[in-house]
């Protein structure tokens, strides 16, 4: 095994582009991103990486120029937070329809207002049907492997959309724990050369770019990139396959975590699914079969995939880590719900940690316990619920 | 805490260097081949506002994402936070303070206003005045810790502060801070 190196999730961000060596990287500051870019940017001007890099004076900007990079045939990265995507989400649509596979780290943090710093994943979840493929990262050697591998998802040939590599905002962005890098030399090999199969600069070959759909065409571009996140489904899985097969580090499109016999489980995105582990191992030491199901590609939904565990464990809380004004709980109970209707489990929702409230074991313990109430009494009570929340 | 790790909670104020003593203590145990963890807490940011740092070393991988509740041990980089809630917070009976303090730890035990736990103190900012010519009180601190808990080895810490500081501060700074560690180690006191 490789020397284990103490980075922040930012820093691992920061490595897994320098390995990659894109062509370009739109670079603009917020927090809490700022770093990643700041020490990319390093790189780039050391000449560490071959990367042109451009500075712009915002982030539709920076997505203005990915899209632009991307088009003529560069293998293109950005990253951002909160206020920043949303600025960008204008483009972020664009860059999808157009299949432009455009890499992006996405440090999640809550979106104003009130104004916020902290995580929350209110920014990524509201561009949840721009087109991009979204998965994320636990912990920071997540971000480093997940980043990597959003070159090779992207840019199949047959899915050729752009990826969020979505890591919370402090909580992953600033902490340091041990990274295991593959270094620039297998990271390089494992993503292989970038070789589009349209390019505004192949002359020979010339195509048109971002031409008017009206009533004629609009509708089968958009059913075109539905095809295409379906295919996603199976990249995103074959990918995190290979990339096992590379480092011993395998990745599926959710990982679960002792869920076989579980009685009750919990569904989860990010870097609380490391905090329930450890939860769920406590609750078991009181006697409840507890799991966890960490989700990692929220885009494609693993919907299917997701229902059949649900079904099986049969009583489960869904915990969303943003909100959907006036659905009733969160969209990710929402979307697993919408997917589980035939099996009737017993599913609660809990939003929590919005604007950066932490999320302690001791907390998801107790949502194990009431789900263990829950099954023995078969009242599943309030479904949209909240943990961590004055009131 | 859970079995077979270490959970240590630094309180400082902004400045003091507090972010930088928990990331590097966590870079120094993975050095040596443990799983580790540091991270600060962050607010707005403001030079002289009470902060805190987080250090997690542990012999399996860290999944914990979240503040420490329950520290081993309390690491106080500044005494006027002596007396405010946060530094209490979550304390055992066998919670462990160490204390940035000229006093005597009889003393730093009556200001904390705790009857259990384990008390030790250090002058740490006398030793970074004496030695690195400002009031960072972060690397002596280290010095104390390492000699009180021995969750790293004060060789790699030495190292570690040699890799992180030379590029950035230059030998004159390493210097001052290698000693500024070495002192407080051997300096510390228990009640």
């Amino acid at each position: 095994m490789a020397e284990l190196v103490g980075l922040t999730g930012n820093d691992a961000g920061a490595e897994a582009l320098k390995d990659v060596n894109p062509d370009v990287v739109a670079v603009f500051p917020i927090t809490p991103q700022t770093e990643l870019m700041h020490k990319f940017s390093a790189y780039a001007n050391d000449g560490v990486v071959e990367t042109e890099l451009i500075p712009v004076e915002s982030e539709h900007s920076a997505q203005s120029a990915c899209f632009g990079s991307a088009a003529a045939g560069a293998r293109t990265a950005t990253a951002t937070s909160s206020q920043g995507l949303a600025l960008m989400s204008e483009i972020c649509y664009i860059t999808a329809s157009t299949r432009l596979p455009v890499v992006m780290p996405v440090v999640n943090r809550a979106l104003s207002g009130p104004i916020n710093i902290h995580c929350d994943h209110s920014d990524s979840m509201a561009l949840r049907d721009a087109g991009w493929i979204q998965i994320f990262s636990e912990n920071a050697q997540e971000v480093y492997d997940n980043t990597i591998q959003a070159f090779r998802i992207g840019e199949r040939e047959d899915v050729l959309l752009p990826v969020m590599v979505c890591l919370d905002g402090f909580i992953l962005s600033h902490t340091m724990e041990p990274v295991e890098l593959l270094g620039p030399e297998a990271a390089q090999k494992f993503v292989g050369e970038y070789h589009p199969a349209f390019s505004l600069l192949d002359t020979d070959n010339p195509i048109s770019i971002g031409p008017l759909h009206l009533t004629d065409y609009y509708f089968e571009c958009k059913r075109q990139e539905v095809a295409a996140m379906e295919n996603a489904r199976h990249a995103v899985a074959d990918v995190g396959r290979e990339y096992g097969e590379l480092t011993g580090r395998n990745y599926g499109i959710f990982e679960k975590y002792k869920l076989d016999d579980a009685d009750v489980a919990i569904i989860a995105l990010g870097s609380t699914c490391g905090t329930a582990k450890v939860a769920a191992d406590q609750a078991r030491e009181k006697g409840i079969k507890a799991g966890v199901l960490k989700l990692r590609m929220f885009r494609p939904f693993p919907g299917d995939e997701i229902a059949e565990i649900v079904n099986a464990v049969g009583t489960v809380a869904v915990m969303d880590r943003s909100i959907s004004f006036g659905l009733r709980g969160g969209p990710l109970f929402n979307e697993v719900r919408s997917f589980v209707n035939g099996g009737c489990p017993q599913l609660v929702n809990y939003v929590y940690g919005l604007g950066g409230r932490d999320i302690n074991a001791t907390e998801i313990e107790s949502i194990f316990a009431e789900l263990v109430r829950i099954k023995k009494s078969g009242d599943t009570g309030e479904l949209y619920r909240y943990i961590g929340l004055r009131e | 805490m859970a079995s077979g790790m270490t959970e240590i909670r630094w309180h400082a104020r902004g400045g003091q260097g507090a972010k930088t003593a928990a990331q590097l203590v966590a870079q120094v145990a993975m050095k040596e081949g443990k799983h580790s963890q540091g991270f600060p807490e962050y607010g707005p940011e403001r030079m002289g506002a009470p902060i805190r740092g987080f250090t997690r070393i542990s012999e399996s991988p860290v999944r914990l994402h979240c503040p420490i509740e329950q520290p081993d041990v309390v690491v106080v980089l500044d005494q006027s936070l002596l007396g405010t809630d946060p530094i209490t917070e979550g304390i055992t009976d066998d919670t462990r303070f160490l204390v940035n303090s000229p006093d005597d730890p009889a003393e730093v035990r009556r200001k904390l206003g705790v009857q259990a736990a384990e008390v030790m103190c250090i002058d740490a900012t006398k030793i970074s005045i004496d030695e690195i010519g400002r009031p960072i009180p972060n690397t002596p601190m280290i010095g104390a810790l390492v000699k009180v808990t021995g969750c790293v080895s004060l060789d790699a810490v030495k190292e570690s502060i040699k890799k992180k500081f030379l590029k950035k501060f230059g030998d004159k700074v390493v210097q001052g801070n290698i000693r500024a560690v070495e002192r407080a180690y051997e300096e510390v006191k228990s009640e």
